[in-house]
């Protein structure tokens, strides 16, 4: 009942297109370089929201995923010469089969190992570059040209172009993983996240539930890959550390796990607090040591506050506010959606945790029910 | 079950909530433009040059893994342009340095320095530090036309003047100095048997391209490499020990010259070490030893254990004090960047800036970007380098030579001559018949 629709979703995603677009002339050609930034960050971060929040399953691996994507864009764009249309395609079926089978180990893994494996996955799989540096580049990475369409003239700042192609993407990707995790899919995924053998017990193919979580996730990652290839020139190595995996982690705990919006609101962040500290420390002749320290800082302060005002994240604190304030549609955010303070199953209300993609929240861990009882 | 005392911070919440909202707001409101108007004798001639200033751009790891040491050449450029601005400037012009952080991610990199040339509106883009990082930027700024000068990495791909026809090496280059320190070594460890030990990356693999140019292949014996993530070399030092290699030339940084040194320590494997320029400067690898010693809980002389390394250099060494360059780099030092060691980080940074004043001068009175490119084109005075740039219509390479030097009591000690080649398989190394120049007397080059 307190699901978003289809139609809402989908004319809340035409308002953003349009402020996007809004945004996107008003703003220098550099702004626009951020929106695309924001945009990729947005399609991969949604895609990991989905997978930690809704199907439970962490990933520090969602790096090597957009890695994928990337090089299929950068190899299929240089040898082929394919429309970006069908290179994202591509991209995106690679992945996804990639996905899958990491997906199938992963779906036997749990907690600290399933991070652990795709720790290992992050680190390991960029490191192929090296190893093949006539396919890959090596560590040089592989060019992309990625050119403006010639309708919009020779004048067409080609970071404006970016950010239409990179927020369509993004925006598509929102919406059809809201209606996903609307379906019969996203409900096997908290199912399964709540407790394993009761969704079993109830019909639910665990292991291909979090499998195709893994895929869907991955298949995102790539996109974002592929995003990252256009608007950056260049598909190298150095650009999918495992930085990149914890990044993508950080911008969906910031924005609040499990909820699509926070993807969003964490994106955001991620992207635009290191650049406006670094005006802000350049503009106010602090020394070197100094200056270059305080975006790092801002970034660990803006980190820890959310954690401690908003334990679920930015968009659980906007709700809750909004509820404050009498806006919403009488959503209450109270202690116990907190996650210390969940209470026991029983007493939850039916609604809490199949709000969760709109609502905010984090995903319980099944095994402690027990002890809050 | 305490969380609920967390509710107390509503105002807290709102607090941040605006604060966020105002950092938002700021960064899409404030475009600082520096085109400026145009004055009698001195125009508006290109973005980033007004009648009173040229506004240069750079990105630098401040931040992160290659801060140490790296992080202190910015500076070090800013405080000779600062000089330059004290005494007369660029035909009146000050130039302003904006360099940005980019923690040496390359993501970072393309992010900064489209900040620098689209919104901040540089005119150059000046010593962007390091290969993968500048690499997710050489493409872009050619697009868009934008000098990109002197960058701060030995890769041999900055020389590629058809595709990047904006962009210009500084330093030696890796096969160079791979070609140089070979012929050192195949000279003089006649018979003996060496090892490689590098960086899997371009870097290492680019010098060990030159030192195979030079160094016969039956007289090496082992080869390993490591990655800069990874600081257990236990197993690469394990294998050079057993190969029984007598010298053991590395392409490193400087954290893995110190590693190497007292991992061989550990087992009792002393070898002659030949180092590379960039993982060699005698201050930042002393420092280094001592401090990983000491995390290991031993104490070492950083300077003694320095001592007999061999390397190279295509900048005058630091030990010369009587040197005209050195002279000159030091006032500078002292008196605009006296918080940082005076070491070879420093006098790099002052060096490549010089090197930029003397490109921003033969563009002329009101230059266009592409009449920084053409003046460089044309070729730069050798200046405090040892021997000459190769700058050439056809060729962005910069320094072309090196003399080898040994480290004795913490300073280079040169050894020999200077050598230049160029960076294919038949260019022979030869010695330099050029002569050095000296120090302006005004510290300023001449126009």
């Amino acid at each position: 009942m307190t699901m978003r629709s289809l139609p809402r979703v989908l004319a809340a995603a035409l308002a953003v297109a349009v402020v996007v677009a809004i945004l996107s002339i008003k703003l220098n050609t550099f702004q626009d370089y951020q929106i695309a930034e924001i945009a990729v960050e947005v399609t991969a971060v949604a895609g990991l929201t989905v997978l930690t929040g809704l199907s439970g399953q962490i990933s520090l691996g969602n790096g090597a995923f957009m890695a994928i994507g990337a090089y299929t864009t950068a190899l299929v764009l240089l040898h082929l010469g394919w429309p970006f249309i069908a290179v994202l395609v591509v991209a995106a079926a690679v992945t996804a089969v990639a996905g899958a089978i990491v997906g199938v180990a992963a779906a036997r893994l749990h907690g600290p190992y399933l991070a652990g494996a795709t720790l290992m996955l992050g680190v390991a799989l960029p490191s192929l570059a090296y190893a093949y540096p006539g396919v890959f580049g090596g560590d040089q990475g592989l060019n992309v040209v990625f050119t403006t369409p010639a309708f919009l003239g020779v004048n067409f700042p080609p970071t404006r172009w970016q950010a239409w192609v990179s927020s369509a993407v993004a925006l598509v990707t929102l919406v059809l993983l809201a209606n996903l995790s609307r379906s019969r899919v996203g409900r096997n995924w908290r199912a399964v996240r709540d407790d394993e053998v009761a969704a079993a017990l109830a019909g639910v193919n665990v292991a291909r539930a979090r499998i195709r979580a893994f895929v869907v996730s991955a298949t995102c990652a790539g996109m974002a890959g592929a995003l990252l290839a256009i608007v950056t020139g260049l598909v190298a190595p150095g650009a999918f550390t495992i930085t990149l995996s914890i990044a993508l982690l950080t911008a969906a705990v910031i924005g609040g796990l499990g909820t699509l919006p926070g993807a969003v609101w964490g994106s955001l962040v991620i992207v635009l607090v290191p650049t406006y500290a670094t005006d802000v420390a350049t503009s106010h002749g602090l020394s070197t040591a100094v200056a270059s320290n305080i975006p790092v800082a801002a970034y660990g302060v803006v980190l820890i506050l959310v954690m401690l005002i908003f334990p679920q994240g930015i968009q659980g604190g906007l709700r809750w506010l909004l509820g404050l304030l009498g806006i919403s549609s009488a959503r209450t955010w109270h202690p116990a959606s907190l996650p210390g303070a969940r209470s026991p199953a029983g007493d939850a209300p039916a609604s809490q945790h199949e709000a969760l993609l709109t609502r905010g929240g984090d995903p319980p861990e099944p095994h402690k029910k027990e002890g809050t009882q | 079950m305490k969380r609920s005392q967390r509710l107390r911070m509503p105002a807290i919440a709102v607090g941040a909530a605006a604060a966020l909202a105002v950092a938002a707001c700021s960064t899409s409101g404030s475009t600082p433009g520096s085109g400026g108007s145009a004055s009698a004798a001195l125009t508006a001639s290109a973005p980033g040059i007004t009648a009173t200033t040229i506004t240069v751009g750079s990105h630098q790891p401040l931040t992160g893994p290659a801060a140490p040491g790296y992080s202190e050449i910015a500076p070090a450029s800013a405080a000779y342009f600062a000089y330059v601005n004290a005494h007369g400037g660029v035909y009146g012009r000050k130039i302003a340095y904006k360099y940005l952080d980019d923690a040496y991610n390359p993501s970072t990199t393309a992010s900064v320095v489209r900040q620098l040339v689209l919104q901040d509106n540089v005119y150059a883009l000046f010593n962007g530090l390091g290969t993968p990082t500048h690499l997710a930027a050489v493409s872009f700024l050619n697009t868009q036309k934008v000098p990109d000068v002197f960058v701060a990495s030995g890769c041999d791909c900055w020389d590629q003047p058809s595709t990047y026809p904006d962009t210009f090496g500084y330093q030696l280059d890796y096969i160079r100095e791979g070609k140089i320190l070979g012929q050192y070594v195949a000279k003089h460890f006649a018979g003996k048997k060496i090892a490689y030990f590098y960086q899997d990356d371009e870097f290492g693999m680019d010098g060990v391209k030159g030192l195979d140019y030079e160094i016969p292949h039956s007289m090496v014996v082992s080869r390993q490499t490591y990655v800069p993530t990874n600081v257990n070399i236990g197993p690469q030092v394990a294998a050079l020990r057993a190969s029984g290699a007598q010298e053991v030339v590395a392409f490193t940084i400087p954290a893995f010259t110190a590693l190497l040194k007292l991992y061989g320590l550990k087992v009792g494997y002393s070898p002659t070490l030949v180092v590379s320029n960039v993982g060699a400067d005698p201050i930042t690898l002393s420092g280094l030893l001592e401090t990983y010693a000491k995390q290991g809980g031993a104490t070492v002389n950083g300077n003694q254990l320095t001592a007999g390394i061999i390397t190279d250099g295509y900048l005058p060494t630091l030990g010369a004090a009587s040197n005209s360059w050195i002279t000159l780099f030091k006032k500078v030092h002292d008196q605009y960047d006296a918080k940082a060691p005076f070491d070879g980080n420093v006098l790099y940074g002052e060096a490549v800036a010089y090197a930029f004043v003397q490109a921003m001068l033969k563009a002329g009175r009101n230059p266009t970007r592409a009449d920084l490119v053409s003046a460089i084109n044309s070729g730069l005075p050798q200046g405090p380098l040892v021997a000459p740039y190769a700058y050439a219509t056809t060729n962005h390479a910069g320094a072309t030579g090196a003399y080898i030097g040994v480290i004795k009591n913490g300073v280079i000690a040169e050894e020999g001559p200077v050598l230049t080649t160029d960076a294919s398989a038949s260019g022979s190394v030869t010695t330099s018949t050029g002569t050095l120049q000296q120090a302006p007397s005004s510290g300023v080059p001449a126009p």
